[in-house]
């Protein structure tokens, strides 16, 4: 009668994506990521001007936009449930509290991943203006839903510290920030003197910046995909954690 | 059988429950009592392994809360404080997602959720979502959520708050329908709840028990138990007062306007004989007579108070 916890987690995985899709949030969410990275990659990444056909100028702003807009899907994940009291619900299900936390997250990244997807036309368009490599392409997609979900993972644990959403958007964005700056020339370079070159070069390695880098460039090595992999799992033990700690608060 | 023994929650400085143990049988419904602020709610969220307890152990039908959460939980229904649900959801869509969590599936899954859905009368409802429904529906739905899977231990936490009268009735007549053979656990301030539905009453304060009886004994606690009243014209009043008030049957004797409270010495007291047997000697002419039940607020007021709760 009582199924594995595979079907649990997939279970609240599927009613978590179904409710982002009750409120328009979810279609508004949408429009923006198309609408903002659109004006990112034509704008501002000179995709007419640079005259290549490859999607260089879409993925490299990638980092940068997921810093406003992924902490906008996360932020939701535990600090509602806290708000309405439907935490007290959820967690006296029989169900393990790594259940609840992976179903969410996958449920965001999944919605993460089917906004990525909405992009196409511009990879049709890429392809109808030249001969771009397209295996570079679906390496960078992938490597941009993976970072999508090292953003999320993030997000879900600043979201089960607090009630407010809010606050849950601002300390994941924060969170976030710091690892994409980690990578980023400037800071290492002013960083570079003040430590010994080991550990600038482990703070760079930690990096979101120097692992997208190179997938966005095509190369999708299994380093890059440990990385984020292992930056999910990570974050969402820390949130499994963290609710448990937590408790009803 | 629910055991609970040495059981202990702190919050910071502040100590929730301290050192609580009782056990429940099957077939028991157990009205959980006490001022707001008592530790009703925590030991409940303890018992349901929402919260960690400091110290102490829980099992319910031998799984231990704490060890054992899933195999423990999967034989109790719980209807948090407020009925919390996922509001964006239909009644439908929402008890679908609980019976699937509960290992249901297929025909089973669909057979649950019309059983319960016939139970608690949500059919006129069922594709509204749950944010727009009234309170009492909300409600209905957080207890058909709470039964769906018919498990051996309910906990409901002041299932009927806010819920206006009928609604009351209708989910006390719930409560006792599905009582038979099970373990149920009510919190609750409204005491005549007590007295209609439950057949023990724990009666905590500070964390700690106070009170353990059924709610006959609850009542009989009461000063005023069986204390019989009587109505008669002003002359008789004062001839039955000046009867009575020798008679070591009677305790004490209250005047309110054409209304006379005699209050026995002793539960077995032989205060209703010696009315009948005055009254025939003298031929009262007396118009009513009652006896009064205890008043279970008083002897919740003089258990709990001095226990610096508000």
């Amino acid at each position: 009668m009582f199924n594995g916890s595979a079907t649990s987690l997939w279970i609240i995985t599927r009613r978590e994506f179904v409710s982002y899709f009750v409120t328009p949030i979810a279609y508004v969410f949408i429009l923006i990521f198309l609408v903002l990275s659109g004006v990112f990659t034509f704008y501002l990444g000179n995709f007419y001007e640079r005259g290549q056909s490859d999607l260089t100028p879409f993925f490299s702003f990638h980092p940068w936009l997921y810093l406003f807009l992924v902490p906008a899907i996360s932020m939701r994940l535990w600090s509602e449930e806290r708000k309405s009291g439907s935490i007290e619900l959820l967690m006296t299900l029989p169900i393990t509290r790594f259940d609840a936390v992976a179903g969410k997250f996958l449920a965001a990244w999944i919605f993460a991943g089917l906004a990525l997807g909405l992009t196409f036309p511009l990879w049709l368009t890429v392809n109808y203006l030249g001969q771009p490599d397209n295996g570079v392409i679906l390496a960078s997609y992938l490597g941009s839903w993976l970072m999508a979900g090292a953003f999320l993972a993030i997000g879900s644990c600043a979201s089960a510290m607090t009630k407010s959403q809010v606050i849950a958007f601002i300390l994941s964005g924060l969170v976030c920030l710091a690892f994409i700056l980690a990578g980023f020339p400037l800071v290492l370079g002013a960083l570079e003197g003040l430590l010994p070159t080991l550990i600038i070069d482990t703070i760079a390695s930690l990096s979101f910046l120097t692992h997208f880098s190179s997938i966005s460039k095509g190369v999708l090595s299994l380093r890059d995909i440990i990385y984020f992999f292992g930056i999910i799992i990570f974050w969402l033990l820390a949130t499994v954690i963290v609710v448990d700690l937590k408790g009803g608060e | 059988m629910i055991e609970i023994t040495e059981l202990r929650k702190q919050f910071g400085d502040l100590v929730a429950v301290d050192g609580l143990s009782f056990s429940v049988e099957a077939g028991e419904v157990l009205g959980f009592l006490g001022p707001n602020g008592a530790g009703k709610s925590t030991t409940m969220k303890i018992i349901t392994g929402f919260l960690p307890p400091s110290d102490g152990v829980v099992k319910i039908f031998g799984h231990n809360i704490s060890s054992h959460p899933l195999n423990a939980q999967k034989i109790i229904g719980y209807l948090p404080e407020g009925a919390p649900c996922y509001e964006e959801m239909t009644p439908r869509s929402f008890l679908k997602f609980i019976a699937e969590i509960r290992g249901f599936v297929g025909s089973e899954l669909e057979h649950r959720v019309r059983r319960v859905v016939d139970t608690l009368s949500l059919q006129s409802v069922l594709d509204r979502r749950i944010e727009t429904l009234s309170k009492g529906f909300k409600r209905r739905v957080g207890f058909a959520q709470a039964i769906i899977h018919d498990p051996l231990v309910l906990i409901l936490d002041e299932p009927t708050d806010g819920l206006d009268p009928n609604q009351k009735h209708h989910v006390r007549e719930l409560i006792r329908e599905f009582s038979k053979d099970k373990i149920v656990i009510i919190s609750t301030h409204i005491l005549e709840e007590v007295a209609t539905v439950c057949n023990r009453a724990v009666i905590i304060a500070s964390g700690r028990m106070v009170a353990d009886c059924s709610p006959e004994e609850l009542e009989a606690k009461s000063p005023r138990h069986l204390a019989v009243r009587v109505t008669a014209n002003t002359k008789d009043l004062e001839a039955i007062e000046r009867h009575m008030e020798k008679l070591a049957s009677v305790h004490e004797i209250q005047r309110s306007g054409s209304d006379l409270l005699l209050i026995p010495s002793a539960l077995n007291s032989n205060l209703l004989v010696d009315l009948f047997e005055g009254q025939h000697k003298n031929k009262w002419a007396i118009e009513g007579l009652s006896q009064e039940k205890g008043r279970l607020d008083e002897v919740f007021r003089s258990i709990t108070e001095g226990f610096g709760n508000v």
